[in-house]
């Protein structure tokens, strides 16, 4: 029985070991099927130029975890479209960071696994940062938060939740956030507590434009009082960076609901796939 | 782990033919993403889903039928109204579908 190509597919998503499916959907030989990993692939989609490009393009949508359709000519030229390609990334889970051991840390653990995401929760002290209060998170770390986060994987799909509001802990490690490519990073406070957050933050040499990519007070204005409310709150805002949209009511909007908001001209799938394409074909030259 | 791909896995290796079904591209507004995938074994299971349920019965059809021939195909499906399509979706959005039958 010839199941090589499935049965390294089902391991690699057994282990969480990212990998690529490459399928041909439109094009000379239909069905042709490539998998790829960051070290190796097996399969072909026609040709070993063809296989070539597929695998180039499918790494780079790997690395970014993106799924969506690629075009090439006969022979994986860029810009022809004669062969077009399905490409799914199947990476391993985007990492949620969770600083703050607090009651609003166990909801926002709750709601980014009920995401998806691989949530680790980190705070100095042992007596907060315990599995009693985080059941649902897949690591808690005790350290200083910032000291933890220098060492910690990070990458663009990476969410950073400061929740410590206390700036001997905060302000370090929103220092050591923006030293990472992270895709969002949110700290929790007050107005009062994000203005000294923020001088503080400030006076440690923190520019404007980096203080851009804090969102602080954390989370979309949607009146949220209870922990569960905040992560709510929380949770949504963190969707909306990933997709560009602004967050308000779809009953005061027209247009399609998945679709980009009117003023993006691509959908997120399509600017991916463009990007992946674009990426691979930066890698090659 | 994905439960469509742990099924398809354990059809196969009990020796069942098996069609996977991909949604590989959505227009407009669609209710599952690229990626999103429907399985069905040769003896009438099913694992997964492709939309909010509107073209499923078809796709059953198609993956039976690509099991059957071996044929791939890539199927499109749009809005209800519209007579060029003879399956639906009600939610005004056209979904393109790989069916292919796995035997790689």
């Amino acid at each position: 029985m010839v199941v090589s190509i499935l049965a390294r597919w089902h391991e690699a998503l057994a282990t969480q070991s990212p990998v690529a499916i490459a399928t041909l959907v439109e094009g000379p030989r239909l069905g042709g099927k490539m998998l790829v990993t960051p070290e190796e692939h097996t399969g072909t989609v026609g040709n070993e130029d063809l296989d070539r490009a597929v695998v180039e393009a499918a790494r780079g949508m790997l690395e970014g975890g993106r799924t969506g359709m690629t075009h090439f000519g006969p022979r994986g030229q860029r810009r022809m479209e004669d062969v077009t390609v399905f490409i799914q990334s199947f990476a391993p889970p985007p990492r949620m960071y969770v600083f703050g051991a607090i009651d609003f840390a166990s909801a926002v653990a709750r709601i980014g696994k009920f995401m998806g995401y691989r949530v680790i929760v980190c705070d100095a002290r042992a007596v907060f940062a315990t599995r009693d209060r985080f059941p649902s998170a897949d690591e808690i770390v005790v350290a200083w938060p910032d000291e933890f986060l220098k060492t910690a994987p990070v990458d663009g799909r990476t969410v950073i939740c400061v929740l410590t509001h206390d700036p001997k802990f905060d302000v370090p490690v929103l220092k050591a956030a923006l030293a990472t490519p992270a895709g969002y990073i949110g700290a929790m406070g007050s107005r009062r507590t994000h203005n000294n957050r923020t001088a503080r933050l400030l006076e440690e040499g923190v520019t404007d434009e980096e203080l851009e990519r804090i969102s602080s007070p954390i989370g979309l204005d949607i009146g949220s009082r209870t922990p569960e409310e905040t992560a709510v709150a929380i949770a949504a805002e963190i969707i909306t960076f990933r997709t560009g949209h602004s967050g308000g009511r779809l009953a005061e909007r027209s247009g399609p609901i998945h679709a980009p908001e009117p003023d993006t001209a691509t959908s997120p799938d399509a600017r991916d796939a463009e990007r992946g394409a674009a990426e691979a074909a930066a890698r090659e030259r | 782990m994905n439960p469509v791909v742990e099924k398809v896995a354990e059809w196969r290796y009990a020796e069942k033919k098996v069609a996977l079904a991909t949604v590989v591209k959505v227009e407009r507004s669609g209710p599952l993403g690229p990626g999103t995938s429907m399985a069905v074994s040769e003896d009438g299971q099913v694992a997964g889903s492709v939309s909010g349920g509107c073209v499923e019965p078809a796709v059953y059809e198609e993956a039976m039928d690509a099991i059957e021939s071996g044929k791939p195909r890539l199927l499109t499906y749009g809005i209800s109204d519209d007579e060029a399509f003879g399956v639906g979706l009600t939610c005004g959005g056209i979904i393109h579908i790989f069916v292919e039958r796995v035997d790689w």
